[in-house]
């Protein structure tokens, strides 16, 4: 039986890779005792019971976060797109329709909202380097954890956006065989995007799996 | 067209020799490995298809056209010889032009010229289409003018599939097609002799395996694998005497040919009635090759079950309230245009019924020591064999109408689909088109052998009919019934140590099992509502395919737990899978 709160205690470091094979050396036969019962049970163990945002036991300090910088980027792109939603949405009052008004007065609004929550947005978004995965995060309203294993890792893609480029930034797209793995982490700096990369690149290759 | 048929034509199948192991100067074992192989194909040097290839590809439209031309001219030739047959003499201005300015040689040239020009290129284009298979990799070379060089590595196979198209089938030629990972990313031998592709299929799944046997070089029809039964019972069959009498000769040379029988490659075939013969063998044969799989197919497919699961499934449904739409549009309006709107969908419902009872009629399902190879069809056949660890997620799953009967089909997701295959992606992603609750539990032994045992099969079978918190599955709590009205207690999640299991649906029931190895990540996700209840939603990712394998409404600390455990095994499962070499151990 395995313990869902032994998530592993020491913070990667992304400095020292040789860690990794030991580490996953001693992860591999605790992980899944044979056991002869034929399904496993988890302990389910709530931390405070009144809780019913997802949280992971995750040392706070250990999840990494984006830079701040990239409020900058997430504003600037939610303005351009929801400038255009909304201009768009009033092509019918230009035209004539008594109730067009409707359509932008009610996007606008939405839009200054979600601009207004982009720094708690950037703040949400987070990933964990732990011995055998990479876990992620992101989201307030709707939130999302995704645990890719390193041996998954088909490629790593660093991109870089003219606003983005322009404070220095880059996102790392983190892809396996599957397509909703949707492992993206926007607003690293280009330094720390492609140290990421290496590590992962690494990483991946003393844990090659199959598919 | 006769060439198809000659025997030993250039295509270096089985000639008797011992095949590659003295032209090379590789490591023994790899030479022993080749040795135990029963086709030369796979000596690593280039060979080349069946002759007939070319005709099979499209070669056909020219006969046609040839046909049309000669039956044009049957017309005017008639036209001339016979008194007062002119005036049937469909008038055409190119012929009468030749006619009028006497350009009959000349036309007649033109004609032999584009002939010849077209024999020319089909012919090159054979020359230039070839092959190779070694250790490593498949290869496929071909083009005349536009080269293109296709790879695929044996360790990344996710499957082999065989295809006789009604054509080539009349000819004994068959389609092998190598599947590896990756949309359309297969690696096509067309065409082959029906008989060399099941041999050279066993071959390369050998390679692939990485399974040398260099302990046993000896009787190389038994080197194939040890639990064969032996050559002698094999010809029992009279239907199967033509590809088993062929392996036999083509592995432990001429010797073993004559067996007294009329083996079609070795001995020149001169009396027409043989070489039919061999063919009507080849063509009534069982699509799996008894030498190496089960003969038979361990799920009977009983026709009044698919018949009538077809006319219960889901698109029947949609044809007759298509068709009641109709009628009451037609009653109300009067307007019998109505119909012409409705056409093509009725038809392509009709249509994909039709080719699903075909296809599905002559299914046959069976274990290999290289996986579980799958056959469909009728006239024209398909059956590919899945090595062990290619199916990333099976899921059982029952439509509303099946119920009644227990009915349950099973679909898979696979990394390779093809573009070319398959009514519907039946072939390629439907395992079982349906069957009983035997029937299920019988394939998913053969779909995960490590998954599925004796001690985990009462959880499965939990997952297919139970409800509540029975056996280890654990159930979405009571407040989840705003999100899931009936389904509140069959909605549960369990792990078993080899398997994710995903139960849902109280009207429409489904199990999804992923294994652990296959699994590429996991996600929990929450939205506002769920937060609301206290819910969260699991998804385990596997490649694309039919299956998602997402959980919604369970409870939140579950979620959490089952993100730790299903991300920590996804990590072991993956470090202890050695399936991409799966005969490396054995």
């Amino acid at each position: 039986m395995t313990d869902p709160n032994s998530a592993p205690e020491a913070p990667v470091n992304l400095s020292a890779t040789a860690p990794a094979e030991s580490a996953s050396a001693e992860v591999a036969p605790t992980a899944v005792a044979p056991s002869e019962a034929a399904s496993v049970a988890l302990p389910i163990t709530p931390e405070t019971p009144a809780e019913a945002r997802l949280e992971l036991d995750i040392a706070a300090g250990e999840w990494q976060r984006v830079s701040p910088k990239y409020v900058v980027v997430d504003i600037v792109g939610w303005v351009i797109f929801g400038g255009l939603v909304t201009a768009a949405s009033a092509i019918p009052f230009w035209f004539g329709w008594e109730f067009g008004w409707i359509l932008p007065a009610v996007l606008g609004p939405v839009f200054l909202l979600v601009i207004a929550f982009t720094p708690r947005r950037v703040k949400a978004i987070g990933y964990a380097l732990r011995d055998d995965d990479l876990v992620f995060r992101r989201g307030i309203l709707f939130q999302r954890f995704v645990a890719v294993p390193y041996g998954r890792m088909q490629l790593v893609d660093i991109s870089r956006g003219p606003v983005a480029r322009a404070l220095g930034l880059a996102e790392l797209k983190f892809v396996t065989a599957a397509a909703t793995s949707g492992v993206l982490i926007p607003g690293l700096p280009l330094e720390r995007a492609e140290e990421l990369r290496d590590h992962l690149v690494a990483v991946a290759e003393t844990r090659r799996a199959g598919l | 067209m006769t060439d198809a048929q000659q025997p030993g034509d250039g295509t270096p199948s089985g000639k008797g020799t011992p095949s590659g192991a003295g032209q090379s100067g590789d490591a023994p074992e790899v030479a022993r490995a080749r040795a135990a192989a029963v086709t030369d194909y796979t000596d690593g040097e280039w060979h080349r298809l069946h002759r007939a290839t070319p005709l099979f590809r499209g070669g056909l439209t020219l006969i046609i056209i040839i046909g049309v031309l000669i039956a044009n001219f049957r017309e005017r030739l008639i036209g001339s010889f016979v008194p007062g047959g002119d005036e049937f003499t469909p008038d055409d201005p190119l012929i009468d032009l030749i006619v009028r300015e006497n350009l009959i040689p000349q036309a007649a040239a033109a004609l032999i010229g584009v002939l010849a020009l077209l024999v020319a290129g089909f012919w090159l284009s054979w020359r230039f289409h070839s092959f190779r298979i070694t250790d490593e990799v498949v290869e496929v070379r071909s083009g005349i003018l536009f080269r293109t060089n296709r790879k695929g590595r044996l360790d990344r196979i996710q499957g082999i599939n065989i295809a006789r198209p009604f054509i080539p089938r009349i000819f004994g030629a068959a389609k092998l097609e190598i599947s590896v990972a990756g949309n359309d990313a297969n690696v096509p031998l067309q065409y082959l002799r029906g008989t060399d592709a099941d041999a050279l299929r066993r071959d390369i799944l050998r390679l692939a395996s990485g399974a040398r046997r260099a302990a046993n070089p000896a009787p190389v029809s038994m080197a194939t694998d040890a639990s064969l039964a032996p050559d002698t019972d094999v010809a029992v069959d009279d239907g199967t005497v033509a590809s088993a009498g062929a392996s036999a000769s083509a592995s432990a040379g001429p010797s073993l040919g004559a067996d007294g029988r009329p083996v079609d490659r070795d001995t020149p075939l001169t009396l027409a009635s043989t070489v039919l013969e061999s063919r009507v063998n080849e063509f009534l044969a069982p699509e799996l090759d008894p030498d190496l799989a089960e003969p038979e197919s361990v799920v009977r497919m009983d026709p009044g079950r698919l018949i009538g699961s077809t006319v219960l499934g889901g698109p029947a449904i949609t044809f007759v309230l298509i068709s009641i739409g109709l009628i009451v549009g037609i009653a109300i309006t009067d307007e019998l245009a109505l119909i012409v709107g409705f056409v093509p969908t009725l038809l392509g419902i009709g249509g994909f019924m039709i080719n699903r009872i075909v296809r599905s009629l002559r299914y046959s399902i069976a274990a290999t020591p290289d996986g579980v190879r799958v056959g469909f069809g009728l006239l024209s056949t398909s059956n590919e064999t899945l090595p062990p660890g290619r199916i990333h997620s099976v899921k059982v799953s029952q439509p509303l109408m099946w119920r009644p009967f227990g009915w349950w089909q099973i679909s898979v997701n696979r990394a390779s689909r093809s573009s070319a295959q398959g009514a519907g992606g039946q072939s390629q992603t439907t395992i079982l088109p349906v069957g009983n609750a035997d029937d299920v539990r019988t394939v998913l032994r053969l779909l995960l052998p490590a998954g599925v045992t004796d001690e985990s099969m009462p959880l499965i079978d939990l997952g297919l009919t139970g409800s509540g918190d029975e056996g280890g599955f654990v159930p979405s709590p009571r407040r989840a019934r705003p999100v899931r009205w009936f389904s509140v207690t069959r909605n549960a999640a369990a792990l078993s140590p080899d398997l994710v299991l995903l139960r849902a649906g109280a009207i429409w029931r489904s199990l999804t099992l992923v294994p652990y190895p296959r699994i590429q990540s996991v996600a929990i996700t929450q939205g506002p509502l769920a937060r609301a209840l206290r819910l969260g939603n699991l998804e385990v990712h596997t490649v694309m395919g039919p299956i998602a394998a997402n959980l919604g409404a369970l409870d939140r600390d579950h979620i959490v737990a089952l993100f730790g455990g299903v991300s920590e095994r996804a990590i072991s499962g993956a470090d202890r899978d050695t399936s991409h070499r799966w005969g490396a151990g054995a």
